[in-house]
């Protein structure tokens, strides 16, 4: 059975015909075209497929697309303008806050809620804050150091 | 909650359903009349959907109650302090009256899942479930939570000692929806605090305990609640060591003794979480540490 | 080089603009999803198809009995083994692959799978492989020629009857059984390809999470040769690839069953692996190795000695050096000076799922290490003597190098005390000795641990390494544009390692350009030169050096045409990175960009024109890393509870590239070494059941467990590599563990627990507390 959702992607409006078992995570990536959201298992574990949905972290393969009619969604596609860095790109660059990739995008989208929620975390509560995003590469060292950089950064702009 | 073994050909694809949006309790109440056996309510989905997405759960019909405008509060409101079913586990961690005044929900919250899950997963489906791995229960119990459930025929009251009946059973009809929880409201000598020792971050618990009290002028205790997670089939409440410390002064003699009650008391099985015998130990050791960490809080 | 340049690679994952396998999208493509057997031994009565074609959507369910009319139902494994790609009469492991259903969507498909009725005969499963070689077990691999007995094969190096005089004559041996259980890299990305074959121009497209695609490219050809697919009509493209560590160098069946679906149907045919299907189907470590350690009652190593049963699952499909069935494992006499040393290993089938891969390892060397590691703490806590010291005073020292290993390696560099000495100095080991003391006094526990490590890595020279026959060198290939600017190929592949930023940076080291003129390409094999992949921490030892080498050959060139521009000979050419000058007389001079401009249009006579060369380079000699690491822990004896308070990591992979991405690697390591030390382990039931299949019980670490990592350096140059370096990312998976296992059974040394297997949970903490008090 096909239902009829509208929804804000990015800033822009998109109406589809959806299955009610489509998964939001295979709406964005198949249907949408925006494969920067990753799928990582199969257990809402890993946190690759992290969207914002109405500003806050969702784990979008533990979300029907149905459910999303309405909403607003950023994904890392939507994070800053054509040509220009989000603060925490940047930090993850400068920091070397990413190796294979795959993991980023869901670390970004998280690492956006958590630094709206708390500007100034401790590295404690960064690694508390990203727990639900598993990375098999960096160690995660480096991830809460772009994380500082980026609170930083997003400080000085809000002043 | 059982880790089940994964029927490896099952992917992370739900089987078929009808998905329908519930506009108001009394809605939701009509589709699950009319669907029958073969509906289920969705709030958060973050317990259900895993299920269906690994075809452990098959209903036929979604009845989304997440939309339902009005449920999602928290507020206290004479005697009680409210909360709304489909408010989430984040609000309740942001909350400034609930870290201020009910320190025992930010405890319990900052152990469970994870912080994008809990933007999601709401109360009243961390308690409807009846699951006794999940966090909530323990503190309902410990905390002696009313659960206000809505049916076909309107509200009702349900005391939490009624509530978990048995295995993934409550006291819902399958058309009841949970629309509020009630906790009796904070006062002066009342404490409370919750513990789980997890094999990692966002973990179900190798055991927990919830512990709530309230103290009297006199430092005597004059209410005691003690709820455990996942050591027992149904959630379960610590009933013979509450009764060691009711209405007495709590020394550092009765909280071993309450130690030993839990560790005898509770029903753990043996998993991936440990032996039976550890996690009875476990149970010891954490009673006895939230005993101490709520009467530290109920002394402020 | 030696600069922490930022990546250039990272724009495009930052983005979302990365280009994973599943992010393939190709017309026409259809999803292909594999059921999978619920036992871990059964005989297939029947496969029914009937109600899965039903479903509309589903194309075809492929079988072992399709497959097998092409003779591809069974393929040859690197080791000389055989795997099924899909089964016909009897599954082997829960799990194990049985049909494929092919349709036009993913969730049709899926819906397809539950569809397909088999009806399995279940049998008693061998799980322990101790038992699979019980006189009366099942045989369980008939179809291999010759075999009666479940063993696979044999192994061993050094002089058995030598060593076991030395221990019989030692003043002290200690003697202890070290298990590593199965575990699992379980990259983010699982694996998968998107195989598509044209019809018209017979060509075989595969875009595939694959660590090695000139290997695989060649062995499809072998396999599949008799079909009609040769090696000029495959075109592998591995691109970018969400982590690798060893598990994305096999052929998996399901690569195999998708590129013969496609080449059946004439479509597209994407195939990705579910993380639950990862998890259970490779697998890593279990060797459990029976050790003796022989020494002078004041700790001086004479002997070492260990006896390993390796548990290959059903098939041995190990990724190894053909000629090392055991990989390196025969460095497992470690970082010390003693002569005598046997190592001998059995390997059997069991009902489990078949490898192992070589997991961040370079081939078994974590295995190695831990033994090792493991018996000089036991040796120290025997003779009651400080494991640093004990350590040191057994090093290889300095001046030993070239240092020929017992077992037959020749370490090529290293300087073990400095190494050492600089651990302990950034840990603060004597302050920590001193507060264990008194802690102890307080019953409270406390630990430190120490794993000095020796690797071997950079597979390797071509006397002795192959691939199933082909050589493991590796080749770049530098093509200078009229500009100047640079496009460098490879026969590496990346999966998050930085090289397009490291390659860059040697270019630009060696000939003076940019690096960020310099564009690096890897895995698509039609246009990158022939290599063996990235995996065994290969890529510098063997991929830089053959960029090192390939540009001093364009060096070369260069000269002659600055020669020829200048007027002068060769002999009077001199050159400073970036430009070509007279001697004596520096103002005379040619840029690089001057002669690459001239190679293509103004170039002496009789000279070949353009401005490119290749080399493929065959590494002398393996390289030797090396490290010292030093964890501190404290346990709670109540709950068993462990907490690491420090992590130092100091390592020598000798000349450094770049800095940042050499840390990051030993961050990532790190991790991917406290995982498998506490947390992680793939179990098996008494059936064969996987009981930790998915994420929520095989434990990977998040940011919280995983420490806030400390980090060091020495650096003793290889003699032997043109940039004098080794490679290092897989040094911290080998050295983490053997250190956070000493460190924790260290502080249970008070209780009189002299030894635990990993991983170490707070659970197995709590139980050997409990044993032990009961002995008292």
């Amino acid at each position: 059975m096909k239902h009829k959702i509208t929804l804000k992607i990015n800033g822009e409006s998109v109406t589809a015909l959806v299955d009610s078992r489509l998964l939001l995570v295979h709406f964005i990536r198949e249907n949408l075209d925006l494969t920067g959201t990753h799928i990582g298992c199969d257990t809402s574990n890993c946190g690759a497929c992290t969207i914002l949905l109405d500003g806050k972290s969702v784990k979008s393969c533990t979300y029907l697309a149905v459910r999303a009619d309405g909403a607003e969604i950023t994904t890392i596609e939507g994070i800053a303008a054509e040509g220009t860095n989000h603060p925490l790109q940047k930090a993850f660059h400068d920091q070397h806050g990413l190796h294979c990739g795959f993991c980023t995008p869901g670390m970004i989208m998280r690492s956006i809620d958590l630094l709206k929620n708390n500007p100034n975390p401790t590295e404690e509560e960064i690694r508390w804050g990203i727990s639900g995003n598993l990375c098999r590469c960096t160690g995660y060292n480096n991830i809460v150091k772009s994380v500082k950089q980026a609170a930083e950064e997003l400080q000085k702009e809000s002043v | 909650m059982i880790t089940p073994y994964i029927n490896t050909y099952k992917i992370m694809i739900p089987s078929n359903f009808i998905y329908h949006k519930a506009t108001s309790v009394k809605d939701a109440i009509a589709l699950s009349q009319t669907h029958g056996e073969e509906a289920k309510f969705m709030s958060g989905g973050h317990s259900l959907l895993p299920m269906m997405k690994l075809r452990f759960a098959t209903p036929e019909h979604i009845i989304d109650i997440s939309k339902i405008d009005g449920l999602s509060y928290i507020k206290e409101d004479g005697d009680f302090l409210k909360i709304g079913a489909l408010t989430t586990q984040s609000e309740m961690e942001h909350s400034s009256k609930i870290k201020e005044n009910y320190p025992i929900f930010s405890d319990a919250i900052k152990l469970t899942a994870d912080p994008s899950v809990r933007n999601v997963g709401t109360i009243g489906g961390n308690i409807a479930h009846g699951d006794a791995a999940n966090d909530q229960p323990a503190l309902m119990l410990a905390m002696r939570a009313i659960i206000i459930a809505e049916g076909v025929d309107g509200r009702r009251s349900i005391p939490i000692d009624e509530f978990f009946q048995g295995f993934y059973m409550t006291a819902l009809e399958p058309t009841d929806v949970l629309v509020e929880i009630q906790i009796p409201k904070s006062k002066k000598g009342s404490g409370g605090a919750y513990h789980k020792v997890e094999r990692k971050v966002g973990d179900y618990a190798t055991a927990g305990v919830a512990v709530y009290l309230q103290l009297d002028n006199n430092g005597v205790c004059q209410e005691i609640g003690i709820g455990l997670t996942n050591v027992s089939a149904v959630p379960m409440r610590l009933e013979r060591g509450e009764e060691l410390l009711k209405g007495k002064k709590i020394t550092e003699d009765l909280i071993e003794q309450v130690g030993v009650v839990a560790s005898e008391d509770c029903e753990p099985t043996s998993d991936l979480r440990g032996s039976e015998a550890y996690k009875r130990s476990i149970v010891n050791t954490i009673t006895k540490r939230m005993l101490h960490a709520a009467l530290e809080r109920a002394k402020k | 080089m030696g600069h922490s340049v930022k990546r250039k690679e990272d724009a495009r994952f930052l983005h979302g603009k990365g280009n994973y396998v599943d992010d393939v999208k190709l017309p026409g493509m259809l999803s292909m999803v594999m059921v999978r057997s619920p036992y871990a031994y059964a005989k297939i009565k029947s496969i029914n198809k009937e109600k899965a074609l039903a479903i509309p959507g589903v194309l075809a369910v492929i079988t072992g009995y399709d497959l097998a009319e092409y003779n591809l139902h069974w393929m040859p494994t690197l080791l000389s083994d055989t795997q099924m790609v899909l089964p016909t009469d009897t599954v082997m492991h829960q799990s194990q692959e049985v049909c494929a259903v092919i349709a036009t969507d993913r969730y049709i498909a899926v819906d397809g799978a539950e569809a397909v009725e088999v009806d399995y005969e279940p049998m008693q499963a061998i799980v322990d492989p101790f038992k699979a070689l019980d006189k009366d077990a099942p045989l369980l691999r008939p179809d291999k020629e010759g075999q009666k007995d479940n063993q696979i094969y044999h192994w061993e190096r050094g002089d058995r009857a030598k060593t076991d005089d030395v221990i019989a004559k030692a003043d002290v041996v200690v003697k202890e059984r070290i298990y590593l259980p199965r575990i699992h890299v379980a990259s983010i990305e699982t694996c998968g390809c998107v195989a598509s074959y044209d019809k018209d121009t017979q060509k075989m497209l595969v875009y595939m999470t694959s660590q090695a695609p000139h290997a695989i490219r060649t062995i499809l050809a072998l396999v599949a040769g008799h079909v009609g697919l040769s090696e000029e009509k495959i075109r592998i493209i591995s691109p970018d690839i969400g982590g690798g560590f060893g598990g994305k160098v096999p052929v998996y069946p399901g690569y195999v069953v998708a590129i013969a679906a496609s080449f059946l149907i004439g479509k597209p045919v994407k195939w990705i692996e579910d993380r639950s299907e990862n998890l259970v189907n490779g697998f890593a470590r279990d060797y459990h190795m029976d050790c003796e350690l022989a020494a002078t009652k004041d700790g001086k190593i004479q002997a070492f000695k260990v006896k390993t049963l390796a548990d290959h699952g059903y098939t041995d499909s190990s990724a190894n050096p053909s000629k090392y069935p055991t990989g390196m494992f025969s460095i497992c006499t470690g970082s010390y000076d003693y002569e005598h040393a046997f190592a001998e290993l059995d390997a059997v089938y069991t009902n489990k799922a078949p490898g192992g891969v070589a997991y961040r390892c370079s081939f078994r060397v974590t295995e190695a290490v831990h033994a090792i590691e493991r018996m000089v703490d036991k040796l120290a806590a025997k003779i009651d003597k400080d494991p640093a010291l004990l350590r040191l005073e057994n090093f290889i020292k300095k001046d030993q190098f070239p240092y020929a290993s017992p077992l037959g390696w020749s370490y090529d560099s290293g300087d073990y005390e400095a190494t050492l000495h600089k651990a302990m100095e950034m840990i603060g080991y004597d302050d920590y000795k001193k507060e264990q003391v008194e802690k102890r006094k307080q019953g409270k526990l406390m630990g430190i641990g120490i794993c000095t490590f020796t690797e071997v890595v950079g597979a390797g020279p071509s006397k002795d390494f192959d691939i199933l026959g082909i050589a493991m060198f590796d080749s770049a290939e530098i093509r200078v544009h009229p500009t100047g600017k640079v496009l460098a190929r490879f026969g590496t592949k990346s999966q998050g390692q930085g090289h397009e930023t490291t390659y860059a940076q040697i270019v630009a080291e060696e000939l003076g350009i940019p690096y960020d003129q310099v564009e690096v390409e890897e895995g698509d094999t039609d246009t990158a030169p022939y290599g063996l992949g990235t995996y065994g921490s290969r890529s510098t030892p063997t991929g830089a050096a053959a960029a090192a080498m390939a540009a001093r050959k364009l060096c070369d060139k260069g000269k002659k045409i600055a020669a020829y521009l200048l007027e002068v000979s060769e002999e009077d050419i001199e050159w400073e990175v970036g430009k070509y000058f007279i001697k004596g007389a520096p103002e005379k001079c040619k840029t690089i960009q001057d002669i690459a401009f001239a190679a293509y249009t103004n170039f002496p006579l009789g000279m070949e024109p353009g401005f490119e060369a290749t080399h493929y380079y065959d590494p002398p000699n393996m390289t030797f890393p090396n490290g010292a690491y030093i964890c501190v822990v404290e346990v709670e004896k109540e709950t068993g509870q462990i907490d690491v308070k420090r992590f130092v990591a100091i390592d020598d992979c000798g000349n450094i590239i770049n800095p940042m991405i050499v840390e990051g690697q030993v961050h990532g390591g790190l991790t991917q070494g406290i995982a498998p030390a506490m947390y992680e382990g793939i179990e098996y039931d008494d059936e064969g059941n996987v009981l930790n299949g998915t994420l929520m019980d095989y434990l990977v670490p998040t940011a919280v467990e995983s420490p806030h990592w400390e980090t060091g350096h020495t650096i003793t140059p290889s003699p032997h590599h043109p940039l004098g370096a080794k490679g290092v990312a897989e040094s911290p998976t080998v050295g983490a563990p053997p250190a956070i296992a000493n460190a924790i059974i260290d502080a249970l040394a008070p209780l009189g627990i002299k030894h635990l297997d990993i991983p170490i949970t707070p659970a197995k903490v709590w139980e050997a507390i409990q044993a032990h008090s009961k002995i008292e």
